[in-house]
């Protein structure tokens, strides 16, 4: 029962990690209609500077939130090269988050090399009704929750939130009430350059990260994202909790090999299971 | 007679090679409903993208004074969103976001203001169109093909707000439409478009007894 127990806490942590990769990809397509390729990058870079800050002297928490605002600036600059040109079509800016996210590496290994790097998170183990969990997996929990509640806020209560939906539901209407639809564009991805590069900072001290680490979490994030059609934030939610939490118990039980198996595995089904549903290519109305 | 909110001097708008609009000349003065008719194609609905910025003229000259807000075709709701959200975005550059007066105004909204605008009828739409377009308090309000696809009856409504906004509010009209008979029974003057040009301009009543446009747009019998 303890180990169960154990499994269901890391599985939930890590599941977090991939909802906010998640939601980030969300949070862009619902925008932009685009596909972020560069996702996982955004993740991996956030974390390659936390542990290079607290490497020299930065206090943790100031890492964090510095790598995390980085995250959101390199989301700006991927969003402009996807985006930034009016009339780019989304399967065209699909490409470039691709080309960005193969970009990133090089970049990456110029700075921080190719070997894996982790930093402490915090450092001890509580018990939870029997099982010991490092405490980390519990902040995991915690700084998700609180980001989840944040954005449904956002997209709920406030009028910035609609004008975001707005921009995407119909950007002809939004020109005409004078929202600026290139910049909510924008927008949604430094919001989701925030969301990646919060979900590295947030997994590595319990998962190492190296340069191509971001197609482990990229693919993840897309697995939890496609259950609500890449545009239900609370499904991403429940997505990556869903396979955060299969992918522990399959590691735990089974063999650790088969864990991003798991992750494809839940995305075929998915897939499979939505195009049974409904034709598979779908036009958008001009 | 009053001031021009919307003047236009010999506007020229092009696709490409494609002349929509050839040396078009028009304005509208405060206060004033003045209708724009003419067939499928004719370059009303360029007319109207031009005058709210969403296209640029080849040549000529597009002034707008005041505020100018835009009625598009075929409603244009953000249909995931509430009735009140679709109107709170209406006033997306002011700071004061307040529905409330819509409400008074078009009290037909107040019972479907939580209802998603995609849900609504098309006549509930065609309102909440509107409404989103006089949150920005608008000196003129131009409308594409208001009564396209809805019934008579809830045209003479949507007509019916509109002479009361003009009445009370010195609201200026320009109104886009197919629809002739509408067009020359709630505005005081109207030009008609065809093929990208002017082919007739005048007073609502001096039209309506123009053998040509009796012919072309009121079904022949006048």
């Amino acid at each position: 029962m303890s180990e169960f127990l154990q499994y269901l806490i890391t599985g939930l942590g890590v599941g977090c990690a991939f909802a906010l990769i998640g939601s980030g990809l969300v949070v862009i397509y619902r925008v932009t209609r685009v596909v972020n390729f560069a996702q996982g990058a955004f993740a991996v870079i956030a974390a390659m500077t936390v542990s290079s800050l607290l490497g020299s002297g930065v206090p943790h928490g100031l890492a964090e939130a510095l790598a995390v605002a980085l995250a959101g600036l390199v989301g700006l600059l991927v969003g402009l090269t996807a985006i930034g040109k009016p009339g780019t079509s989304p399967q065209s800016a699909l490409i470039v988050t691709l080309g960005a996210a193969v970009f990133a590496y090089a970049v990456e290994i110029l700075i921080w090399g190719d070997q894996p790097r982790s930093f402490p998170g915090l450092p001890a183990s509580v018990t939870v009704l029997g099982a010991r969990v490092q405490s980390h997996y519990l902040l995991i929990i915690a700084a998700s929750a609180l980001v989840f509640l944040a954005m449904a806020l956002l997209f709920a209560r406030t009028d910035l939130g609609k004008a975001l939906t707005a921009a995407a539901a119909n950007p002809y209407a939004a020109r005409i009430v004078g929202i600026d639809v290139r910049r909510m564009g924008l927008l949604s991805f430094v919001i989701g350059g925030a969301l990646g590069g919060l979900a590295g900072v947030l997994v590595t001290p319990v998962q190492q990260v190296t340069f191509d680490g971001d197609v482990v979490l990229v693919v993840s994030g897309f697995a939890a994202a496609i259950l609500g059609d890449l545009t239900r934030p609370a499904a991403t939610l429940l997505g990556g909790l869903l396979l955060g939490v299969a992918q522990a118990m399959v590691a735990g039980y089974l063999s650790t090999s088969y864990q991003s198996e798991v992750a494809l595995v839940l995305m075929l089904v998915v897939l499979i299971a939505q195009a049974a549903r409904r034709p598979m290519i779908q036009e958008e109305p001009a | 007679m009053s001031d021009p909110v919307i003047e236009v001097e010999e506007l020229t708008v092009r696709y490409g090679a494609a002349v929509a609009l050839d040396a078009v000349s028009l304005d509208v003065r405060a206060g004033e409903l003045v209708a724009l008719i003419g067939p499928n194609g004719a370059g009303k609905s360029t007319l109207v993208n031009t005058l709210s910025g969403i296209l640029s003229p080849a040549s000529g000259r597009v002034t707008v004074t005041g505020r100018l807000a835009h009625v598009p075709e075929g409603r244009q709701m953000f249909g995931s969103l509430t009735v009140d959200d679709n109107l709170r975005l209406g006033a997306w550059r002011d700071r004061d976001r307040s529905t409330d007066r819509i409400y008074a105004i078009l009290p037909e909204l107040a019972p479907v203001r939580r209802r998603r605008a995609g849900l609504l009828s098309g006549g509930q739409q065609q309102m909440v169109a509107l409404g989103r377009a006089l949150m920005g308090r608008p000196r003129v309000l131009v409308i594409d093909e208001m009564s396209l696809g809805l019934a008579p009856l809830v045209v003479a409504g949507l007509a019916t707000h509109l002479r009361a906004l003009n009445a009370e509010e010195g609201l200026a009209v320009l109104l886009i439409e197919q629809n002739a008979r509408l067009a020359l029974e709630l505005c005081s003057r109207a030009y008609v478009l065809e093929a990208g040009r002017l082919v007739a301009h005048g007073t609502a009543a001096e039209l309506a007894s123009s053998p040509a446009v009796v012919a072309a747009y009121l079904g022949g019998a006048a």
